[in-house]
């Protein structure tokens, strides 16, 4: 056992209101600088949808991720010589094209237009060219978008849906969509480190943050293709690769990250979990059905004295333990098993989890009524069957949530049910005691985790939505340079000189 | 008077150049060490240019080097005919497509909108000269016939004189312009390497080949009791 700890986020779904509110903080901090105007660390997508940057999911097109080659794991973009023959030329990377083109107005030309007979427009200017520019995509540019045959049709998760499915999807009454908010995931297993020739990409050991050393980098753009997700970005300005950093030098001084702080429906939590990094191959290489189990079980107990010891051992700080036995992500994911890795099946081990949004259920309109499925029925089976009713197809959110295995999501969402029906029979009292009892065995669990899944979803305080570690930042500053004081007065973050070309 | 400086002083400060502020860059300025792509903002006439180009251009200076640093194995080599002209011929046709390529990659900088906003002026001094030094190299192997056989003889004894600190140049003195051109810019090239972008040639990432896939830091990695 090599026991590690990792900074580790939970999204709930069913609470995102697809605002941006994330997004917007984190462009005000990170990315408002020349070359990172398209870059979104943190974006909500909505799904069905092609997301951002298009289509980023199509592995056959950008080779993100790992395979599995008989009993080996492989980068799924190329092999070691295959990554220096391809360096003048990389076939799989997305352009800006795939993003969009960032643009401002020319605003002045409403105070400098001469006087004529038609109020003079501020018509858009590329942020990268200068020059006019015709707007052809921008930011959530198919934000809401989730029954248009352009954008939601070409989600790549759709492909394994019967025409049955698809068209309860689309049909324009029923059309269903939810949001997806995405960060980078701090992976355990990343393939943006491993696609890196020149070893810029970096996980920190003490917290697994993911990181592109900018002194390093070289441009040689393998770490874009090779992350599934897309989340690292290239500066076309600088020439340097930038992702998400999980605001770290906010977690160093105890705040959780900008987009986690910010966000109005409150569906973020952030702990730290205690991870055997002994076992990352071996969980990276479990078969497509196996691999979200697969991935609950090489997170540790951090109540366990054997994990408590062997952590010790391997030199993490007491207070990162105390942390882990405090998660919300360990009781979302481990405990109680409702949050999810988003694409398992990349094989990197996605350290954010989702809780799959709650599904609307069927509806017809009939004799120009509106009516959901099995509302006719008798007492609790309008609730009880809402998962087979559902619009969103299952296997649309397996292959979103668990490489396909619908076994996985049906367990969840008894769970999800079952907490929604224990809580119905508690507040409005149209349900028995009996039937709560019967849902609750459905979800496989007992009236108190009811309740405590109940309490961290719809009522918890900051302090239990987000647990930070002490970074121990200050310990790091002297083994890394000595003398605390001196730091003090001269460190800051970010480099001395402007990000820019100077030679 | 004058050949001295071109061929002995010229060459000996390109070098001298080179590696002092090769080396003062990589210490203070590491950032700047990359390869600039523009890929992200141009891909369709860079997989025609950027590939063929490399590939072209690092096999002709690897032949230019290869018989320089071992002349007596590249003598043997040539000393068949029929394998002369297939060296003669393999390397008349990468010359063409590095100077072909190279075109394409100026035509795509003066002709993408996006790719000339991320050009600074150091890059187009290096394509210029660039351009110039690769259609001298086609010029001088298509009228100099049997360059691969005579540049044992003249440029070599020169460079490798220059390299036992004791300058040799009447091998060069007396060549055609236009092949002692090609010979200063060589140099000229070597000389503007750690002011442009070319400094990407020396960082060349061979270590990924042993590296181990996955790369951790730590602030000092704690040393395991148990």
């Amino acid at each position: 056992m090599d026991i590690r700890a990792q900074v580790s986020m939970v999204f709930h779904l069913d609470k995102c209101i697809g605002c941006h509110t994330c997004s917007v903080a984190c462009k005000n901090i990170w990315t408002d600088r020349e070359g990172t105007e398209y870059q979104w660390w943190n974006n909500v997508e909505t799904k069905p949808g092609t997301g951002y940057p298009t289509r980023w999911e199509d592995q056959e097109e950008y080779r993100g991720g790992w395979k599995l080659d008989g009993d080996d794991l492989k980068l799924n973009l190329q092999s070691k010589i295959g990554t220096l023959g391809n360096i003048f030329y990389n076939r799989r990377l997305p352009t800006i094209n795939d993003y969009y083109e960032p643009w401002t107005y020319d605003y002045d030309h409403l105070f400098t237009a001469p006087e004529g007979d038609d109020q003079p427009t501020a018509r858009p200017v590329s942020l990268i060219t200068g020059e006019f520019m015709e707007i052809e995509s921008g930011p959530n540019w198919d934000d809401d978008l989730g029954g248009s045959p352009v954008y939601a049709a070409n989600d790549p998760n759709l492909e394994g849906l019967s025409d049955e499915e698809r068209s309860q999807m689309e049909e324009i009454q029923r059309v269903v969509f939810f949001y997806l908010p995405r960060i980078c995931n701090h992976c355990l297993n990343p393939s943006c480190v491993a696609a890196c020739p020149a070893a810029a990409l970096q996980k920190r050991g003490e917290d697994g943050i993911v990181l592109v050393n900018q002194n390093q980098c070289r441009a040689w753009r393998m770490c874009i293709s090779g992350c599934p997700y897309k989340k690292v970005y290239y500066n076309w300005s600088s020439g340097k690769s930038e992702k998400c950093i999980l605001c770290f030098p906010r977690l160093e001084s105890g705040q959780p990250p900008a987009c986690f702080h910010s966000c109005v429906g409150r569906i973020r939590y952030l702990g730290v979990l205690l991870y055997d990094a002994d076992r990352i191959e071996e969980v990276a290489k479990s078969p497509d059905a196996d691999l979200v189990e697969a991935q609950r079980g090489i997170i540790q107990d951090p109540f366990d004295p054997d994990v408590i010891g062997s952590a010790r051992a391997g030199g993490v700080p007491e207070a990162m333990l105390t942390a882990a036995r405090q998660s919300p992500v360990y009781k979302f994911v481990k405990e109680w098993q409702l949050a999810l890795p988003l694409h398992p099946e990349f094989r990197t081990l996605p350290m954010l989890y989702y809780v799959p949004p709650m599904l609307p259920v069927l509806a017809k309109v009939r004799d120009g009524k509106y009516d959901v499925a099995d509302s006719d029925a008798e007492g609790l089976t309008p609730l009880l069957t809402s998962l087979e009713s559902a619009r969103m197809p299952l296997r649309y959110l397996a292959s979103l949530f668990s490489a396909g295995n619908e076994d996985v999501l049906t367990d969840v969402y008894r769970k999800l049910i079952a907490v929604r029906v224990y809580k119905r029979g508690e507040t409005v009292g149209d349900v028995t005691p009996e039937e709560a009892r019967e849902a609750l065995i459905m979800g496989n669990m007992t009236a108190g985790e009811a309740e405590a899944i109940f309490r961290l979803t719809a009522l918890p305080s900051v302090e239990e939505r987000f647990v930070v570690p002490p970074l121990g930042r200050e310990a790091a500053v002297e083994e890394q340079e000595g003398d605390t004081y001196t730091h003090k007065r001269e460190a800051g973050f970010g480099t001395r000189t402007g990000p820019a070309r100077r030679w | 008077m004058f050949d001295l400086v071109l061929f002995v002083a010229f060459p000996y400060l390109a070098v001298v150049t080179a590696v002092w502020a090769g080396i003062y860059r990589y210490r203070n300025d590491r950032f700047s060490y990359s390869s600039q792509s523009s890929q992200f903002l141009e891909n369709r006439l860079l997989s025609w240019g950027s590939a063929p180009w490399h590939y072209a251009i690092l096999l002709i200076l690897g032949a230019h080097l290869f018989a320089l640093v071992i002349p007596g194995v590249w003598g043997s080599l040539i000393s068949d005919p029929v394998r002369l002209d297939i060296l003669e011929v393999t390397g008349l046709a990468l010359a063409a497509t590095a100077l072909f390529a190279l075109g394409l990659l100026v035509y795509r900088r003066l002709t993408t909108p996006r790719v000339r906003a991320v050009t600074s002026r150091a890059d187009w001094l290096l394509l210029v000269l660039l351009l110039a030094q690769v259609a001298l190299g086609l010029w001088v192997s298509l009228f100099f016939r049997w360059g691969g056989d005579w540049y044992l003889h003249t440029a070599v004894p020169w460079m490798t004189s220059l390299a036992k600190f004791q300058p040799e140049i009447a091998t060069v003195t007396t060549l055609p312009w236009v092949v002692k051109l090609h010979m200063l810019g060589g140099f000229l090239l070597i000389a503007v390497f750690p002011f442009t972008r070319l400094v990407h040639a020396v960082i060349v990432p061979v270590t990924y080949l042993w590296r181990p896939h996955q790369v951790v830091t730590w602030n000092k990695r704690p040393t395991r009791t148990d």
